[in-house]
């Protein structure tokens, strides 16, 4: 199961949790307290084919609306039903039942490539 | 209040962008440009100004009107402009902080209630700038809804309206656009079927059409779901106490001209988008929604909500980057619409539809002919022996505005006469229209 410790993470405050070929992804909870209180998630739709960096989600809260970003290459291979009958899930669980779609990766070694906890703490302090 | 820059001001930014003056800031625009001779008359006073205004008006010969063709004449009772007219709503532009206009916000917001509750949708904009722009949205929406990439349209939609359509989505880059064609002046359901094919993303359909015949909707509506498509259509909202509404017949978006409520002509403008939609669709609905909420002490208040798909929080991304609402018309509207309340918008609805069959069988029995035999509101087409444009003339001349020459949009039909009656209308000036047409 996915925790902030055993995830990876990318500057744009998404997380990646690889297992078995397939990447779970979520926003980080640093992400999920600056964004607010979640009123609607706009999932991607299965089968979708994502790009690393590439906008492919959007958060709504009270105030804004965010770009969430693919961690990594691939197809979208399921989203989180429970965060589209609420959404507020991803305040209370972002690194739990909060997690948001399940990506097919498509190179592996990208997933390496991304930054541990420790690391991504570290760009929250500049 | 509007408070202009003043010379300190702009002396102080010009010294900042290191310009001399304005004209030195707007001197790559071209000099002829900048400052064109525009060779108007000496001003006149304000005495000489009104009696000058005054004698053109006496040009004008009022003659009884049957053309309806996208916008209609119909009663204004005193009340709508007395009360719109008022200082506290007529001044008041779009509230930019919305929510100190509580006012404007719950006009708005009724608004938006009459209109859901007259189309049977379960969600309506607070307005768009006139129905062949709420259209295109809606179409625009969904593309977004379903990403597939043809819409259809019918060609019983208004001239006009196409024309906005394609303008609207001409750089939406893979995007068809097909016409399905008409048989017998309804939409040729065989032609529907062939065209409703998967990559299909909505058909847009008008009911009544341009030619003021109504469309087997239902049926319209099951083929175009079936296919997993969307539809779109554009009602008169006029007509819907009578007929099925897209409430009804499962319409995904239905959209509207409101002027025929509560809104003068006025040479063709301003009009009143109407947008409604399925809930599910809420969040493609482009601009503004006003919502019920609470205050924190608990007292009933109005917001602007689902704010996140609008361009001054979205930018590139919002739902719509060309969208206001029409505050002043929906106002007239919602007015108009509560002082008839549902039974007399059905009165009206009655009377339209039966003035405009009774002149259709006064001309019948007098020798004219109809150019279709279905089913329509309160327009029809009259097929002449000689080119609709004459007629308009010669009708003119006896004070009478015939209708509209459907020549202007299709050569094949140059002698067909698209007829209006509406409720402003006695029996009398049926009578004159068909003495009028007599030896055509």
């Amino acid at each position: 199961m996915h925790t902030a410790e055993n995830s990876k993470y990318v500057k744009t405050h998404e997380w990646a949790y690889l297992e078995d070929g397939i990447v779970t992804v979520g926003i980080s909870e640093y992400a999920q307290q600056e964004i607010g209180d979640i009123v609607f998630v706009d999932l991607p739709k299965i089968g979708t084919q994502v790009t690393a960096g590439k906008n492919c989600c959007v958060i709504e809260s009270v105030k804004s609306a965010s770009e969430i970003y693919a961690p990594v290459s691939g197809e979208v291979v399921e989203v989180n039903e429970a965060v589209n009958a609420d959404p507020a899930l991803v305040n209370r669980a972002a690194h739990g039942d909060g997690w948001l779609f399940k990506i097919k990766i498509a190179n592996p070694a990208e997933y390496d490539s991304l930054m541990d906890l420790n690391t991504y703490k570290n760009t929250l302090d500049k | 209040m509007f408070t202009p820059h003043t010379e300190e001001d702009k002396k102080v930014m010009l010294q900042k962008i290191g310009a001399a003056d304005v004209r030195e800031l707007l001197q790559q625009i071209p000099h002829d440009l900048l400052y064109p001779q525009l060779h108007l008359p000496e001003a006149l006073t304000e005495q000489a100004l009104t009696r000058h205004l005054k004698e053109l008006a006496a040009k004008n010969k009022p003659l009884l009107n049957f053309i309806g063709a996208g916008c209609e004449e119909h009663f204004i009772p005193a009340a709508v402009n007395a009360l719109s007219g008022r200082g506290e709503f007529l001044t008041a532009y779009t509230p930019y902080q919305a929510e100190a206009s509580q006012g404007t916000l719950q006009t708005i917001y009724e608004f938006q209630s009459c209109i859901c509750s007259l189309f049977d949708m379960d969600v309506c904009s607070a307005s768009h700038y006139d129905g062949a722009t709420a259209m295109a949205e809606a179409a625009a929406a969904c593309l977004r809804v379903n990403s597939r990439t043809k819409i259809l349209y019918s060609a019983g939609l208004h001239p006009h309206y196409k024309e906005v359509l394609k303008t609207y989505l001409k750089y939406v880059p893979g995007l068809k656009l097909e016409e399905v064609p008409l048989c017998n002046g309804t939409v040729d359901m065989a032609a529907l079927q062939k065209k409703l094919t998967p990559e299909v993303s909505c058909f847009v359909v008008a009911g009544p059409n341009f030619l003021g015949q109504l469309e087997p909707l239902e049926d319209i509506s099951a083929s175009v779901h079936q296919a997993g498509a969307l539809l779109v259509a554009v009602a008169k909202p006029l007509a819907l106490p009578l007929l099925h509404t897209p409430g009804q017949y499962g319409a995904d978006f239905a959209v509207a001209e409101g002027q025929p409520l509560g809104n003068a002509m006025s040479f063709g403008g301003p009009g009143l988008g109407i947008f409604t939609c399925k809930k599910e669709l809420v969040r493609q609905v482009p601009g503004r929604i006003v919502g019920m909420a609470k205050d924190k002490n608990g007292k009933r208040s109005f917001v602007l909500t689902l704010q996140a798909r609008e361009q001054h929080i979205r930018r590139e991304r919002a739902a719509s980057n060309i969208c206001s609402n029409q505050a002043l018309c929906a106002l007239n509207a919602v007015i108009y619409m509560t002082l008839l309340g549902p039974e007399g918008l059905r009165e009206v609805a009655e009377l339209n539809l039966e003035k405009a069959h009774r002149l259709a069988e006064l001309l019948q029995a007098d020798g004219h002919k109809l150019k279709f035999d279905g089913y329509f509101f309160n327009e029809f087409v009259l097929e002449l022996n000689v080119p609709a444009k004459q007629v308009i003339k010669k009708l003119a001349k006896k004070g009478i505005s015939a209708g509209y020459d459907l020549g202007e949009v299709n050569k094949e039909l140059k002698n067909c006469l698209l007829v209006c009656v509406t409720e402003t209308k006695t029996e009398a000036d049926l009578h004159a229209y068909v003495q009028a047409m007599r030896g055509f």
